[in-house]
């Protein structure tokens, strides 16, 4: 056979039927992740149609989108106060009980946002198919799996089938050569290339990240990566499987074991793209040359290294991108050619799905250890999962950060999302490290400037936006 | 589904780039269970000021582009999310198509599953249609799937891409999980070729 990328290699091995002029491809899902919020229409569906779940042994559910992080009750339990949240969950369950779904109700010990749980149960593995209801399914690929985000009708194609019909993507390899300096992390990498290649610059591509910066980063740093694929536009992002990877996925509950797992690691070393396989396009960065970046913008496009100028509207010659430009600034309340250093913020985030693993509480924790947060400055750490929190709580990381005065929540996907009660409240700034700064996204009228665990733990303690490198 | 049958209607511009979804239908109006309504919602923070007073100025809300069927955006609409509540939410509010120079993958599948057709246009014709629409918000435009053009009032007719199996569904009204459903067969015989990855109810 001739040589093959990893993406055609997953790819191939899950056709239930080749594309053909007239047909997409029928592509077997190995493991369908599902949630409260984008699911409730697939499962009826189903029941309008009396269908079954195909396979719920592949699926896997988990509350999180509207999740109160709030504390739990005397009863040990987190109250839901949002009726239509509440309601939402309780469909969730129904829904679960009655197709044969395994849950992972709100509160209990495997609970969490939907990207983090996967790969710490085990279920996320390399070469698989992995989708679910929700855009930054990207995260997976950090396993070298094939997985990306769908919409709820193709929910409903998965639970009744567990096959999905796609037309084939295209390959952009992404190679990041060099080493990071220190106080630059995997989020700055990623912020660096959706800067480059802009909001739309991978549509119609699964990237595939390589070089030597991408292969020394740890599995939180690959998944941090990967979960921002889509940001540029790109429905999958994957990383080579190597023995970074195999030792992560070692132990983790639902892993292979004893023979099983020399089995699996024997067929995940095949997967690497193979010498002479070719990708239709490629992108290159050099870690050397990156700093911490920024956010200035409404979309995660609008980038920057920390050290940098606002962009000025008027320096740009294409009328849209203007625009663009100028709508963003005013909604931000930013002039251009100003500093972002030194601007004081209301909030400062740590949490979602792209940097609230336990490498991440441990890196923002460390920064803060023995400082206080500034004056003013709400500082909401928020793990992303119930299993996350117990580690950091055994290593005292929320000592840490409560010592500091900022707030240790309960896990879930809070104020990435904002639909759960953690918001910014009109014209307030938040450091956040999640994955969007789009306009409202964390709050009606909040402006978000995305950036590292480190930028954020900076921020917290000096109060204005500041460079982790300077303090 | 209902097949999709040629259609004009007048056109409705915001030339705004990577509309995202979370501006189609912010995230607070996620906690929902079913579809319907959701068109209330659409654009909500771009229509309405914090009192809920509609905002005038923004196209949606004037009496000109009342019943406008067809939406012409700036580039990489819909892009961010893969919440489906979005092409519902547009076509809560009456849209039929959605143009622009191109559009986010997901939010592209979730479109045409909907029968809201994402009609991919050169920069010229979409420049066009925006100063079309923007001089005389009368002007009609009409979309044939079947012939897959975009008729302007000046005649030029203009070709548009779809994919041939969304575009034969549409069509024909066939619906897509029916479809997955008869390949049973096939599908079974992939699975005990491949035996399971993981297994979730362990
Ligand atoms: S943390 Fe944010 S981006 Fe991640 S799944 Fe939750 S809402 Fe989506």
């Amino acid at each position: 056979m001739s040589a093959q990328t990893l993406f055609e290699k997953v790819w191939n091995s899950h056709l239930v039927r080749p594309q053909t002029p007239d047909t997409p491809a029928v592509l077997y899902i190995d493991l369908h992740l599902v949630h409260e919020v984008t699911s409730p229409q697939a499962f009826t569906v189903l029941r309008e149609r009396g269908l079954k779940v195909r396979r719920p042994d592949r699926t896997i559910g988990t509350m999180d989108h509207s999740t109160p992080t709030t504390p739990r009750g005397l009863d040990g339990l987190i109250p839901v106060t949002d009726v239509q949240a509440a309601a939402q969950l309780d469909v969730m369950t129904k829904n679960c009980q009655d197709f044969g779904i395994p849950l992972y109700k709100l509160g209990t010990e495997n609970q969490g946002i939907v990207h983090v749980i996967g790969p710490e149960q085990g279920f996320t593995q390399p070469g698989m198919t992995i989708v679910c209801g929700d855009s930054h399914t990207s995260t997976h690929g950090a396993f070298g799996a094939l997985a990306f985000g769908i919409g709820t009708s193709e929910v409903a194609h998965v639970l009744a089938t567990q096959t999905l019909l796609q037309n084939q993507p295209q390959t952009m390899e992404v190679r990041v050569n060099g080493s990071l300096h220190s106080g630059v992390t995997a989020k700055d990498i990623i912020l660096a290339i959706i800067a480059k290649i802009g909001v739309g610059g991978g549509t119609g591509y699964v990237l595939e990240y390589t070089g030597s910066a991408i292969r020394a980063l740890s599995m939180e740093g690959r998944m941090t990566i990967c979960n921002m694929s889509i940001e540029g536009g790109a429905r999958a992002g994957m990383i080579a499987p190597d023995e970074t990877t195999f030792q992560y996925v070692a132990g983790k509950p639902y892993a292979p074991k004893g023979a099983d797992w020399d089995a699996a690691v024997a067929n995940w070393r095949t997967l690497p793209t193979d010498e002479g396989a070719t990708y239709d396009t490629l992108v290159e960065l050099n870690a050397d040359d990156l700093v911490p970046m920024i956010t200035y913008g409404t979309n995660p496009g609008m980038g920057m290294k920390i050290t940098d100028l606002v962009p000025d509207p008027d320096k740009l010659t294409d009328y849209s991108a203007k625009v663009a430009l100028d709508k963003a600034l005013t909604y931000m309340g930013l002039q251009p050619n100003q500093s972002l250093l030194g601007k004081k913020v209301d909030v400062v985030f740590i949490g979602s799905c792209t940097n609230s693993r336990i490498g991440d509480l441990r890196e923002a924790a460390k920064f803060i250890e023995g400082r206080k947060v500034a004056d003013g400055v709400r500082v909401m750490v928020v793990p992303g999962s119930q299993r996350v929190k117990a580690q950091a709580e055994a290593e005292g990381l929320d000592r840490i950060f409560r010592e500091a005065g900022a707030e240790w929540r309960e896990a879930g996907c809070s104020m990435c999302i904002a639909m759960n009660g953690d918001q910014l409240a009109p014209g307030q700034y938040a450091v956040s490290t999640s994955n969007r700064n789009f306009e409202g996204r964390q709050g009606k009228g909040g402006r978000t400037f995305l950036a590292s665990p480190l930028t954020a733990a900076a921020t917290a303690i000096a109060g204005v936006v500041t460079d982790p490198r300077t303090v | 589904m209902e097949p999709i049958k040629a259609f004009s209607g007048s056109v409705v511009a915001l030339p705004i780039n990577d509309i995202d979804t979370d501006q189609i239908i912010p995230a607070r109006y996620l906690k929902v269970t079913d579809k319907a309504g959701l068109g209330a919602a659409a654009f909500t923070d771009w229509r309405y000021n914090a009192d809920g007073s509609p905002k005038l100025e923004f196209p949606l809300n004037q009496e000109q582009y009342k019943g406008a069927t067809v939406l012409v955006a700036g580039h990489n609409f819909g892009c961010g999310s893969s919440r489906e509540h979005a092409p519902w939410a547009l076509m809560g509010t009456g849209l039929k198509a959605v143009v622009s120079t191109y559009f986010a993958d997901i939010f592209k599948g979730n479109a045409l599953k909907n029968g809201l057709l994402p009609i991919v246009v050169d920069e010229d014709t979409q420049k066009q249609l925006i100063s079309l629409s923007q001089e005389d918000p009368t002007t009609q435009v009409t979309i044939d799937l079947e012939s897959q053009t975009l008729t302007l009032p000046d005649g030029r007719a203009v070709k548009f891409p779809v994919d041939p199996f969304s575009r034969y569904c549409l069509l024909n009204g066939v619906d897509q999980l029916g479809f997955l459903l008869n390949l049973d067969d096939e599908t079974l015989a992939y699975e005990e070729k491949y035996p399971a990855r993981v297994n979730t109810t362990a």
